[in-house]
């Protein structure tokens, strides 16, 4: 079977594309996706350990669950935050909205 | 205990009411003053009356005396493991009860004297309040069965003799006579003050009686005789003499007599009620009061050191003030000066004949002097405020009911044979000194002063009321141009030459007083000795071979007496037939003497060079030590104070200060720096977490090995 | 032996899966996140969605797999792909780089990161030793589990979802001054 350790490779590289494309794509939309993909690689990680440790003990499915429930959320308010910011901005580029800065 | 006992405070409680009654009401209200206190000394007198009968009774254990006494306040410390309270109360006895009706009815015909003498005076509300407020201070001294209550009593006397006095304050001599009295019955009341404290710390009680307990009973008096202090006087003793040191400051023995004369600057009325009858009765009351103290010595049968301090300061005193009252011309002065000569005489009955001899003389003498000063104050008021009887003459035509009060007062004090008061309490008090055992010279003293006093008495009838009016129109313009600034003067108005008889509410309380001079003679003659049983507490019986017994003293008495105003007859009825009565005959005659004695034998001066300069000196001193060392000093330490501030404020201001604007300048600047980092590209943010997160990972590993 | 072989050949078919799988997912995770047409990218991150959903399945947690594909696939890229058109993000400007200015920092610190990860996992033997065995994780337990244990997280989650549905509405919502 394949090692636990393989399935933990995977979530990292998941983790690290969604990481890499939140930091290095422009557009807002796609820094969103950047970070479901993070959510999903955590959730794989759960998922994994769940099924190589007690599997009778079942939070890690649990955990996913309600972190997908969590990311359902999390992409419907951010993902309103873009149309709104769009309408306002009339553009999706990340580095425009530094109306926070210091 | 008799109801009367415990509404004894009701006594001088009334006239304070009343006094501060008057004291709240308007100027204008005259008639409500002076009723207000003549109706509170009314009450007073008939409440007094009513305290006296039962004293009249006594009972198995002697006299009568019951007394009220109270906790006033306690000591948390318990350095008398009996008594750590101060009590105070008031007791019902021969003494109190005699006194009582004295001030009371003196008191009264004096508040009613006074409506006529004060009639015209702006201020008579303001008069009413204090004679009041005299009155209720003066019947607490009587009352007080703790010393330390008469102790408060007493300087409110003081108070209100002061008011009095410098009742006409505007007069400058008024007011440095008030300031005077007030002044030199102070020095000696630092003596009793002492020996009041003094008598708390040995005995822990000030009450008079307590049943037993009290500090003029058995246990006390024998622990304090037990006891001596320096020079091997008893305690007890040497108590006694400071308190006489009040008592002779209140009625003026030598040497503080110097206010009384200089009192006389106060209204009439109020020298007839204070500096005759009763104020200044107060210190033989007191010396009366502590007579158990005062008389306890070790060995009974010889005679306690305080008694003959008492006896010999009074002798002389008496012989004194007698000597200047011949050479006084002013009518009121001779008889402050009396004042002080009798008050010299009912000390020395005190110190060699007792507690009787002494109080006789003080109620016989505030009855007749009372009369003479307000007789005095009938012959001023007549005469348009004149006071020098050299001006004055023939008013017994122009002033009948006066002449004739005033002659029985003057034969009373005079003490003319038989017929008058003063006559059976000197020659009791002479009686007292010829039997003394110590010394005959108090006796010559005071037989000395007896003749004096005869003689200035009949000099002062002679020139104020024999010879011819003198008071020349001329010389009552002169009165009145020298009266007109005094608001109070209100005769301006007036025909100059009208001398008139005074008002019937004048004369009406000399009449009444001249009666008492008479007949209270008759209840302290040897052969009826009622008073001294009274005071000590048995029935007298007549008995008239005492009489004959003291025939001889008597007799030489009554020659002294004869003597002296037959000389004083020579003297004197020739010169007031003159028109210049300017200069006396005995000044032709001594000149030296006479202006020795019309100079008070120089006792004002005489204090003027030595304790006046004393203290003018201390006080040059003290301006000096003020000026140049305490300035300095007190400058060094405001400089001191100055360098210490400036200090402190560069410390504040450079320190505190620059240190926290230099710790705001780094904390804005580091955050401006700060807010730097802040600066709103989120995938820098992101950068940063993915940086943070590798952080955070080899802090992990790191850890973990 | 014929039964062993077979079960060694599901075993390994089954592994065989899940690296199909993983290449799958991560070939559309990375065209989802380099692509210029944002359509494509969302249609690539749908695949990517749908390649996680079969490895849960293939790890035998079938519910979380399907709520996986519900979710995801179902709700999450299809607003995705909503919010593109809606944005009009479908319009690929030229000349414009899609890559922010500071892409190689960013690469960097993603090396980094991944380093930081992969390391502990490559470092820790105990990983190595864990065996899978057959488990599965029933609805009906889960169902449970969800009224019992977890009943508080849920009701939270409700309104969560709740507010964060209202949420949205209130800010993607047209304003009247506009």
């Amino acid at each position: 079977m394949t090692p636990l350790t393989h399935y933990l490779i995977f979530s990292a590289l998941l983790f690290c594309i969604g990481f890499a494309g939140a930091m290095m794509r422009r557009n807002a939309i796609l820094v969103l996706i950047g970070i479901e993909l993070m959510l999903n690689a955590a959730n794989l990680n759960f998922i994994a350990f769940w099924r190589y440790g007690n599997t009778e003990a079942i939070s890690g499915v649990m955990f996913t669950i309600f972190s997908i429930a969590i990311a359902a959320a999390e992409a419907a308010v951010g993902l309103a935050l873009v149309i709104a910011i769009y309408r306002h901005r009339r553009t999706m580029q990340m580095d425009k909205f530094d109306t926070l800065k210091g | 205990m008799l109801p009367i006992v415990k509404y004894l405070w009701l006594i001088p409680a009334l006239p304070l009411l009343a006094a501060g009654l008057a004291a709240l009401l308007k100027k204008e209200r005259r008639a409500s003053a002076a009723t207000l206190a003549i109706g509170s000394m009314s009450i007073s007198f008939l409440l007094a009356l009513a305290a006296f009968l039962p004293t009249l009774s006594h009972g198995e254990h002697g006299v009568f005396r019951e007394c009220f006494n109270f906790t006033w306040f306690e000591f948390a410390d318990n350095t008398f493991q009996s008594a750590s309270t101060v009590q105070l109360g008031w007791v019902l006895d021969p003494l109190t009860a005699m006194m009582l009706v004295m001030v009371t009815f003196v008191g009264l015909l004096i508040f009613i004297y006074s409506v006529g003498y004060m009639a015209h005076d702006e201020n008579f509300t303001r008069f009413f309040c204090f004679l009041a407020l005299f009155a209720a201070a003066m019947l607490g001294i009587v009352i007080a069965n703790s010393l330390l209550l008469l102790f408060i009593s007493w300087e409110l006397v003081g108070l209100a003799s002061y008011l009095l006095i410098g009742f006409w304050y505007h007069k400058p001599s008024a007011a440095a006579a008030a300031k005077k009295a007030f002044i030199t019955t102070r020095v000696g009341d630092m003596g009793f003050l002492l020996g009041m404290l003094w008598l708390y710390s040995k005995t822990g009680t000030l009450l008079f009686y307590d049943g037993g307990n009290g500090c003029l009973e058995q246990s006390a008096l024998i622990k304090l005789v037990a006891e001596t202090t320096m020079c091997g006087m008893a305690i007890s003793t040497a108590i006694s003499i400071l308190i006489f040191c009040g008592a002779a400051g209140k009625s003026g023995q030598v040497p503080l007599h110097v206010w009384l004369p200089d009192a006389m600057e106060g209204p009439t009325p109020v020298s007839a009620l204070i500096h005759a009858a009763t104020m200044v009765a107060a210190g033989v009351f007191l010396m009366a009061r502590i007579y158990p103290l005062l008389s306890a010595s070790a060995d009974p049968a010889t005679i306690s050191t305080g008694l003959k301090v008492v006896a010999w300061v009074g002798s002389i005193t008496a012989v004194f003030a007698a000597c200047i009252a011949v050479a006084q011309n002013d009518i009121k002065r001779i008889l402050a000066y009396s004042t002080v000569s009798q008050l010299g005489y009912m000390m020395l009955g005190l110190g060699v004949g007792g507690v009787a001899v002494g109080m006789f003389h003080l109620i016989t003498h505030a009855f007749f002097k009372a009369l003479l000063f307000l007789g005095s104050g009938s012959v001023i008021h007549g005469c348009h405020e004149e006071q020098d009887i050299r001006k004055m003459g023939g008013l017994r035509i122009l002033m009948p009911i006066t002449f004739a009060t005033y002659a029985i007062g003057m034969l009373a004090l005079c003490g003319f044979p038989l017929l008058f008061s003063g006559f059976w309490s000197k020659d009791e008090i002479l009686a007292s000194a010829h039997h003394w055992q110590i010394s005959q010279i108090p006796f010559y003293l005071g037989v000395i002063g007896a003749f004096l006093t005869a003689f200035y008495m009949t000099r002062q009838m002679f020139y104020v009321f024999f010879g011819s009016p003198t008071v020349s129109p001329a010389a009552v313009a002169d009165t009145k141009a020298k009266h007109s600034h005094n608001p109070h003067s209100s005769h301006s108005h007036e025909p100059a030459t009208s001398i008139h008889e005074s008002p019937p509410v004048m004369t009406m309380p000399l009449v009444i007083l001249a009666v008492f001079a008479v007949l209270l003679g008759l209840i302290g003659t040897p052969a009826w000795p009622w008073f001294h049983g009274y005071l000590a507490g048995h029935s007298p019986k007549v008995d008239l071979g005492k009489l004959a017994e003291d025939a001889g003293l008597m007799l030489v008495s009554a020659v002294v007496v004869f003597t002296a105003m037959g000389l004083s007859w020579l003297v004197y009825s020739k010169v007031t037939l003159q028109k210049s009565r300017e200069v006396d005959p005995l000044e032709k005659a001594q000149p030296f003497f006479w202006r020795l004695l019309a100079n008070k034998f120089y006792i004002d001066e005489l204090y003027e060079v030595t304790i006046i300069r004393l203290n003018k000196a201390f006080s040059v001193l003290s301006d000096w030590l003020d000026r140049t060392f305490w300035t300095g000093v007190v400058t060094m330490i405001s400089h001191l104070t100055v360098g210490l501030s400036w200090l402190s404020r560069k410390i504040d201001e450079d320190l505190v200060n620059g240190g926290f604007d230099h710790g705001c300048d780094g904390l804005r600047e580091s955050s401006r720096n700060l807010s730097k980092a802040q600066n709103g590209q989120t995938q820098f943010y992101f950068r940063v977490l993915g940086i943070a997160f590798v952080a955070l990972v080899l802090a992990l590993i790191w850890r973990a090995k | 032996m014929a039964e062993r072989l077979l079960l060694a050949n599901i075993v390994m078919l089954n592994s065989i899966a899940f690296y199909i799988l993983a290449v799958i997912t991560l070939a559309g995770a990375v065209a989802a996140l380099t692509l210029r047409n944002l359509v494509h990218c969302a249609l690539c991150v749908a695949a990517s969605f749908a390649g996680i959903a079969l490895i849960y399945l293939q790890l035998d947690a079938e519910f979380v797999g399907f709520a996986q594909i519900l979710v995801y696939i179902g709700a999450v890229a299809i607003l995705v792909l909503f919010t593109v058109l809606l944005t009009r993000g479908t319009e690929v400007q030229a000349g414009v780089a899609f890559l922010s200015r500071s892409w190689p920092a960013g690469l960097a610190v993603t090396a980094l990161v991944f380093a930081a990860i992969a390391a502990p996992i490559l470092l820790t033997p105990e990983l190595h030793k864990l065996a899978a065995d057959s488990a599965s994780a029933p609805v009906r337990k889960i169902g449970e589990e969800l009224m019992g244990n977890y009943v508080l997280p849920l009701e939270v989650i409700g309104l969560l979802l709740t507010s964060a549905l209202l949420g949205a509405v209130v800010i993607a919502m047209q304003d009247k001054k506009d």
